[in-house]
């Protein structure tokens, strides 16, 4: 049975989506999605124990040996990844249930769980995966699933919002083939660890750097990296609450997951950033999304829309930590990855309670809800405060490891860069702050505090952000044993 | 390989280009499907040139019969069977939301659809 968790951990929940479609009533297709959901925790949370105290799972599926099978490969790297998305799946979808109910059509519901639960284990099989084209097919059942969430938001801008998604991703994903095609006609393999080792003993040629190219265009365009971010405002501001909160937290990070894994192990890190300089396009694009998305943030009116804004220079963040290829960058990017998880879990789920009662996350309709919903906003102000990056909080510790990377390569104004983001996000978390606090609450719209049902998962992210923050040595652990495998410093 | 030994290439990047540019200058969103439809079709073709090789035959063993050029690749044309699946639930899944947003919008103009989300 543990032998074959890591295929148990994508199958259960495949199979468990057309289960939730077939049932076809709201509460049983809920208890389905929970299931799985808490199985795909608990199955990440034992394999990242294995890993980390057994070192590196293989698993042949069918029992086919690789390279001519497909091999799932479990490493400190993408276990910390199932973790991320089996976490959020396992908060997110208890909270799912009232707040999908007021924004969702009931006949819609059971289809809803369905598509979420797909979302999810594309998700989980683009982190488990050791071959290159399983990659593609877990990509694509996980946009087309999260095409179809989006567009069953409340508003109709969700369609169009969708829409654009599906147009901008399937033109991502299409690379992506494109570069996997390439590589495939110079090293006829499709397995990670076989590419790895065929790669560089290839003589200097053009393909193998279209390759790089194609696939790097086509995962940027995934996770949303500045300027190829267009569609991710739009989708994050119109999508059913439940469903921002979860793929703002897990479906860029795994795009940032993919992008680790062809840069590092399938290219290497030489062939990256010595060859192809990869770093100078991906640093000046990081400084570049902090500093103008986080400008842009602090104008915008909706604050799901400004949340979203706030991503993709979180996004930023995560980027600039690849882009010094150091130890202590790789540890800071891949730290920032479940930290900002964890931050932008809770601030949509926050803004979701927000959505439940009042109708609208627009910032002119928050007057007074520091008063009227206090544990709904106190959990805003909990994510805020680790969006900037107060100590004992999350996003404290990433910052901390990315200034100190930034410091060790000499590079200061890239540090300054750093702080003005914060400083910045100071701002448009205060604008949110100022208007829920500072202002008298509307007596007749006699709004009350958001159920227990959304408040427990909301706070249960939110506690994280202040415990990870305040012990972070088993987060920053795994983080640091990720980064050397991947720079392949590990033994 | 040179000039017409890569027409099939050749064929590939035209189509690629003519797909992109469809999904990119036109603001009707039938014709943006089309045209990501026909940009998808331009990487099939090139999957299916690469598994080729000339004077092979079908991959299919028969005893006693060895080919004189060996047999052609079928792993590309395998693979490529799956992005054709996925290509063809992008399609529909992208009608069906232009359905949609017709029904919402009464348009399926892009600039039309601007205005009335303003």
């Amino acid at each position: 049975m543990s032998h074959h968790l890591p295929v148990l951990l994508v199958v259960i929940p495949l199979v468990a989506a057309p289960f939730a479609a077939l049932v076809n009533r709201p509460r049983v297709s809920w208890a389905i999605a929970l299931g799985a959901a808490w199985w795909a925790f608990y199955a990440a949370f034992r394999l990242l124990a294995q890993v980390m105290s057994d070192g590196t799972i293989h698993y042949e599926l069918g029992g086919w040996a690789a390279p001519y099978g497909i091999e799932y490969v479990v490493d400190p790297a993408n276990a910390w990844v199932l973790l991320i998305v089996a976490l959020i799946g396992a908060v997110v979808i208890p909270y799912a249930r009232a707040s999908v109910a007021r924004e969702v059509s009931e006949d819609r519901i059971p289809l809803f769980y369905a598509a979420f639960i797909l979302c999810m284990t594309g998700l989980l099989g683009i982190a488990v995966t050791g071959d290159v084209f399983n990659v593609f097919v877990f990509l694509e059942i996980s946009s087309l699933s999260s095409y179809a969430l989006i567009a069953l938001g409340p508003d109709r801008r969700a369609l169009t919002a969708s829409y654009q998604y599906l147009i901008v991703g399937s033109v991502g994903a299409t690379f992506i083939v494109i570069g996997i095609g390439l590589m495939y006609v110079m090293t006829g393999t499709l397995n990670m660890a076989d590419l790895a080792e065929i790669l560089p003993q290839l003589e200097a040629n053009r393909t193998i750097p279209v390759a790089f190219t194609f696939l790097t265009v086509g995962i940027t365009l995934k996770l949303a990296l500045f300027p190829l971010h267009m569609w991710l405002p739009n989708a994050y501001t119109y999508a059913p609450s439940a469903v921002t909160a979860f793929i703002a937290s897990t479906a860029t990070k795994v795009a940032v997951y993919l992008l680790l894994r062809f840069f590092f192990t399938v290219f290497g890190a030489e062939f990256s950033f010595d060859v192809m300089q990869l770093d100078r396009i991906l640093m000046p694009l990081a400084l570049l999304a902090i500093l103008t998305m986080s400008l842009v943030a602090i104008y915008q009116e909706d604050v799901k829309r400004l949340l979203a804004y706030s991503s993709v220079a979180q996004i930023g963040y995560i980027v600039l930590g690849i882009s010094f290829a150091s130890a202590l960058g790789l540890t800071a990017g891949i730290l920032h990855l479940f930290n900002h998880a964890l931050m932008k879990g809770a601030l949509f789920m926050a803004m979701g309670c927000v959505m439940y009662r009042v109708g609208s996350v627009q910032i002119d309709r928050m007057n007074g809800l520091g008063r009227a919903m206090p544990w709904t906003m106190a959990a805003f102000v909990g994510g805020g405060l680790s969006i900037i990056g107060v100590p004992l909080t999350v996003g404290f510790i990433s910052k901390w490891y990315l200034i100190q990377a930034a410091l060790e390569q000499g590079m200061w104004p890239v540090a300054a860069v750093v702080l003005a983001g914060s400083l910045l996000a100071v701002i448009y978390i205060w604008k949110v702050v100022e208007v829920a606090y500072f202002r008298d609450v509307d007596p007749e719209a006699g709004i009350s505090e958001a159920p227990l049902s959304l408040l427990i998962p909301t706070w249960t992210l939110v506690i994280a952000n202040f415990w990870f923050g305040i012990n972070a040595s088993a987060t920053s652990g795994v983080a640091q044993r990720a980064a050397e495998l991947l720079l392949g410093l590990a033994s | 390989m040179t000039g017409l030994g890569l027409f099939n290439y050749w064929v590939v990047i035209f189509l690629m280009m003519v797909g992109f540019y469809t999904l990119i200058a036109r603001g009707n969103l039938i014709k943006k499907i089309i045209g990501l439809n026909i940009f998808q079709t331009s990487v099939f073709i090139l999957y299916i040139s690469m598994g080729k090789i000339t004077g092979a035959t079908a991959p299919i063993f028969v005893t006693g019969a060895e080919p004189e050029f060996g047999y052609s690749n079928p792993i590309p044309h395998v693979l490529i069977l799956t992005a054709i699946v996925v290509g063809v639930a992008t399609s529909a899944l992208g009608l069906s939301l232009v359905i949609r947003i017709k029904e919402a919008f009464g348009t399926i103009e892009e600039d039309e659809i601007e205005e009335l989300s303003r």
